[in-house]
């Protein structure tokens, strides 16, 4: 299973994190800056694989921000780089053409996309147009209440 | 009070601020609106407050104080309230919150909720961070959903499945109907999330593993599912890059892996998909290898063909050559766990992973170094031996210690000469001395003093390579043993391998010296150089200059040194007649454990061959137990250390003093005794009963154990007669009678007796050490053996006769019964 999901920036500012695990807020801190620290002193041209602890750490730049996915050591890390592909994919066709901005002033949007990609360090849906149409229907259900209701969202 | 401020005006503000004490400022000044909102029970900015709050959770700012406020949100009959509730709930409360378990309700509720996307946010929460206790309460209601026909459902009841499993593994057999059709969907999500419903279910409890192979014939279904995934034309919801569905495929080869692993059946079953998948397809992008990533890590866990695993290897080997760095890193992690099994196999690919140790990436070297190691074997140790040290020379210092270690471990199991594994050591101690492993020093000394056709090559190429550098210990220190012990080689100008060097004695004092005064040596090197200036006084004729340099570090402020200093010191003055023999060269150790480095520094006693201490001896520092030859006839591990006692020529006082000055003794060593030279008993101090032998045999006890003939070839005859010694009856008290029926004398007789390690053996001074001729007399010895359970002893006899040395080694098994009761 995956055990975490890290998004920061270059500058190492944290714009998501997702724990698949328990942790004392102490723990993900120490994890974040350990993380943090660890990718953004790679080399450009290294492979995207690290080695932490008894986790496998795959890594990947997308513009300015990093994506951190800890697995566990028999997963296989070759997918693990499609599973980030996957999501930044998502994040492209709800966003149109996502960058890191958008993540910063809609993080709970992002945060309600990988909710309907994974759960549980799985993943539910493996059809991009399925998880999108999901995003879709429930951000329509929110605008009807509002509407409804005639008050801004939030 | 005006309505709080938005969200993205919160972030955009936030952002303005300059220094991380604006921005500070800000947040508290937010929060103590949102605290007094919160008080105000505020339904309808509730939500946009706590957003707020997680906004600032995430810039690492404390939010504990918005967690009920998630669980009144959760409550709310609006949807955006539960969304933001939810989220709230999955970043704050964490199952060791106190008010984790109020959630219990609502989710429950929820997951009866007339709409999906409600039921899904539930599911999607109790999946990801629901306690055992809240598994427990809700297991009933996500196993009803496993059921539904409800695709969207499903697929994220089968993950909520997975995790109340994995918190709970007792209810995993509740579960068990729900799987029966799972795998007969259509929809991919619910495929995929039933493949790992399975994949766990199957992974923790070995009877569903069991009961899945065969009565629910998982393994043809899957097959099936994996020949149309493959098969099937093109489908753009599921393509990525020309495949489809590579994260189904992945799932369903892994949980092919488990099902097939050792079962013929299931094994045999899936051989053919297997071939399928490895040979069809697209190896263009990453996607395509991931998958054939996949496909051979269950091919090489199955019992598959050997034409399959060969295809296994070779996909392994083609991955080595893609210029995707992340394939090379992920073949040489594949190869590694495979060595052990298909070692030809991988043997094949040896030049490709010999060529990454070149590469760039730090990742990539570690894992082809690591297989390289796990590669060399005795054809191709020479030529990866040299690519080895080529690395070693140019590799990054995280990696020195490592490759060191790993070229002596690969030297010493199969270097094809003791001259080419001396070089070998002499370029790594060179080339990556400051990083060899401290417990390398005894290993190679050990090598060392056991080639011994080598000690004058070793100890000329170890001089010069103290002449152009003193800063790496491991080398120096070793370098200074050696011309300790083999100085008198080294300025002979005697050596056959190179071309001899000449060096005078005073050249070599020099070196010596100067690592004493060097600033770059540290104090265990001071050591190691003091006490090899101290052995060259018996191998070199000018003894003065070491005299001096001895009393010098008489006064060292490092102890150490100053306590080394002062016994050699002593040796000079009142001892020089023990100097020589206490000087002697060292025997050929024997290696008494078969893994290598770390037993032999445990022994960190040992002697001067001619001097008993199996203990710690504060001056002498060399490594591995005392050792004669005679141990490695019993066996290296089952002996202990030999005790031999010396005739000294001349009368010396009482051996108490020397028992001060070497520190103390264990019992069963017994100290080099100074017996007057006529007097045929000896005054031993005896720690057993600190009395001397003669006084202490009992006579009562002694006719009752009959005498034995041990030892009985070439004219010379060597007799037991047994004692009880009085007090204590656990001894058995030995005394050989040598005599010598030829026609000449037999003079610097020696014996020597070892025994297994159960027992514990003294020897006590001989009475002579010329054996008379034609039985004129004999020559006494008392052995002491406590615990004598059924005694064996090995015994090792020299002596001169004719003026030809003779050397002989026996086996003593026919002790009379009573001599161990």
């Amino acid at each position: 299973m995956m055990r975490f999901l890290l998004l920061f920036s270059r500058q190492g500012k944290l714009r998501l994190q997702k724990w698949f695990t328990p942790m004392t807020e102490r723990e993900k801190k120490k994890i974040t800056r350990d993380m943090t620290t660890m990718v953004l002193s790679r080399q450009p041209r290294s492979c995207n694989f690290l080695h932490w602890k008894d986790l496998k750490i795959i890594y990947k730049r997308y513009a300015s921000l990093y994506f951190c996915l800890a697995i566990d050591n028999q997963e296989n890390e070759l997918i693990a780089l499609e599973v980030i592909q996957r999501y930044v994919e998502l994040l492209d066709k709800y966003f149109g053409n996502v960058c890191e901005l958008d993540i910063i002033f809609n993080f709970e949007k992002a945060y309600f996309i990988l909710d309907e990609f994974l759960i549980g360090g799985e993943i539910q849906e493996t059809s991009k147009q399925m998880v999108n149409r999901s995003i879709e229907a429930s951000d329509m259900l929110q605008e009807t209440m509002e509407e409804y209701m005639s008050k801004p969202a939030f | 009070m005006p309505a709080p401020i938005r969200l993205r005006e919160l972030i955009r503000t936030i952002r303005t601020a300059r220094t991380q004490a604006e921005e500070r400022e800000m947040i508290q000044k937010e929060c103590a609106a949102i605290r007094s909102s919160f008080r105000e029970e505020d339904n309808t900015y509730r939500c946009r407050n706590v957003a707020k709050l997680l906004y600032m959770h995430m810039l690492g700012y404390p939010a504990h104080f918005g967690q009920l406020e998630c669980l009144k949100l959760i409550a709310s009959q609006k949807f955006t309230d539960k969304r933001i509730g939810y989220l709230g709930a999955m970043l704050l409360l964490d199952e060791r919150q106190d008010v984790h378990l109020l959630m219990t309700n609502c989710i429950k509720n929820d997951l009866n909720h007339s709409t999906q996307y409600v039921q899904g946010l539930a599911l999607c929460t109790l999946g990801c961070m629901g306690s055992s206790e809240m598994c427990r309460d809700l297991a009933g209601e996500v196993e009803k959903l496993l059921k539904t026909s409800n695709s969207y459902l499903r697929k994220k009841a089968a993950l909520c499945a997975v995790h109340v499993i994995r918190k709970v593994p007792e209810l995993m057999e509740m579960f068990l109907p729900a799987t029966k059709n799972l795998l007969s969907e259509k929809n991919h999500g619910v495929l995929h999330t039933s493949v790992v419903l399975l994949t766990e279910m199957c992974e923790r409890s070995p009877d569903m593993l069991s009961h899945f192979r065969k009565n629910e014939k998982l393994v043809p279904q899957l097959v099936r599912i994996l020949k149309n995934l493959i098969m099937s034309g093109y489908s753009p919801e599921h393509d990525v890059s020309g495949i489809s569905d590579p994260f189904l495929q992945v799932r369903i080869l892994r949980l092919l892996r488990i099902l097939g692993k050792s079962d013929d059946d299931s094994s045999e079953a899936m051989n053919d998909i297997l071939a399928q998948v490895a040979t069809n397809t697209e190896t263009s992008k990453n996607v395509g290898n991931a998958i054939l990533y996949e496909t051979v890590l269950t091919i090489m866990d199955i019992k598959s063909e050997s034409g399959l695993r060969v295809l296994a290897i070779n996909i392994l080997g083609r991955f080595l050559l893609n210029n995707d760095k992340n394939i090379r890193y992920v073949a040489l992690t594949s190869l590694l766990k495979t060595v052990q099994t298909d070692h030809n196999a991988v043997q094949r690919h040896r030049s490709t992973i010999v060529d990454c140790l070149k590469d760039l990436d730090v990742s990539i070297k570690r894992r082809a170094m690591e297989l390289s190691f796990a590669l060399v074997n005795g054809n191709n140790i020479r030529g990866m031996m040299k690519e080895l040290l080529y690395f070693l020379d140019s590799c990054d210092p995280e990696f020195k210690a490592d490759c060191a270690s790993g070229v002596f471990l690969a030297a010493e199991k199969y270097a094809p000469s003791k001259r080419w594994h001396i070089d070998t050591i002499m370029r790594v101690l060179t080339t990556a001395g400051s990083y060899v492993r401290d417990d390398s020093v005894p290993n190679l000394i050990q090598l060392i003093t056991n080639s011994v056709e080598m000690h004058a090559y070793t100890v000329q190429r170890l001089y010069k390579a103290l002449l152009d550098d003193i800063s790496q210990q491991p080398l120096v220190q070793v370098a200074s043993w050696c011309i300790g012990e083999y100085g008198d080689l080294l300025v002979s100008g005697q050596c056959e391998e190179e071309e001899p060097i000449q060096v005078t004695e005073d050249e070599v004092l020099d070196v010596l010296e100067g690592l004493l005064v060097s600033n770059l040596s540290t104090p265990v090197t001071r050591g190691y150089s003091l006490t090899a200036i101290m052995k060259l006084s018996t191998r070199f004729s000018g003894v003065n200059r070491i005299k001096k340099v001895v009393s010098i570090y008489g006064s060292s402020i490092d102890v150490e040194l100053q306590q080394r200093a002062v016994e050699y010191n002593a040796l000079f003055k009142k001892y020089d007649h023990m100097r020589p023999a206490l000087l002697e060269r060292m025997p050929i150790m024997e290696k008494t454990a078969t893994n290598g480095p770390t037993e032999i520094v445990q022994t960190n006693g040992e002697t001067e061959p001619s001097v008993v201490e199996p203990k710690h001896l504060p001056p002498v520092t060399q490594p591995a137990n005392q050792a004669n030859d005679l141990l490695d006839l019993l066996g290296g591990n089952d002996v202990v250390p030999v005790i031999q006692t010396t005739m000294p020529t001349k009368p010396a006082s009482a051996g108490g003093e020397l028992l001060d000055l070497l520190g103390d003794l264990s019992l069963s060593g017994g100290p080099a005794t100074a017996p007057a030279s006529s007097v045929p008993t000896s005054q031993p101090s005896f720690l057993l009963d600190g009395l001397s032998s003669q006084p202490l045999f009992n006579d009562i006890a002694a006719a009752a154990i009959p005498p034995m003939t041990a030892y009985n070839k070439n004219g010379l005859k060597i007799d037991f007669t047994f004692e009880r010694a009085n007090p204590n009856p656990n001894v058995a008290v030995i005394t050989i009678h040598a005599s010598n029926s030829t026609e000449a004398d037999m003079t610097e007789f020696v014996f020597q007796a070892a025994v297994p390690k159960t027992f514990q053996l003294q020897l006590l001074s001989p009475s002579s050490n010329v054996v008379p001729a034609l039985n004129q007399g004999t020559v006494t010895q008392v052995i002491r053996v406590l615990n004598p359970q059924k005694l064996r002893m090995r015994i090792k006899l020299t002596y001169t006769l004719k003026g030809s040395p003779v050397q002989d080694l026996a086996e003593v098994n026919n002790f009379p019964a009573q001599s161990w009761q």
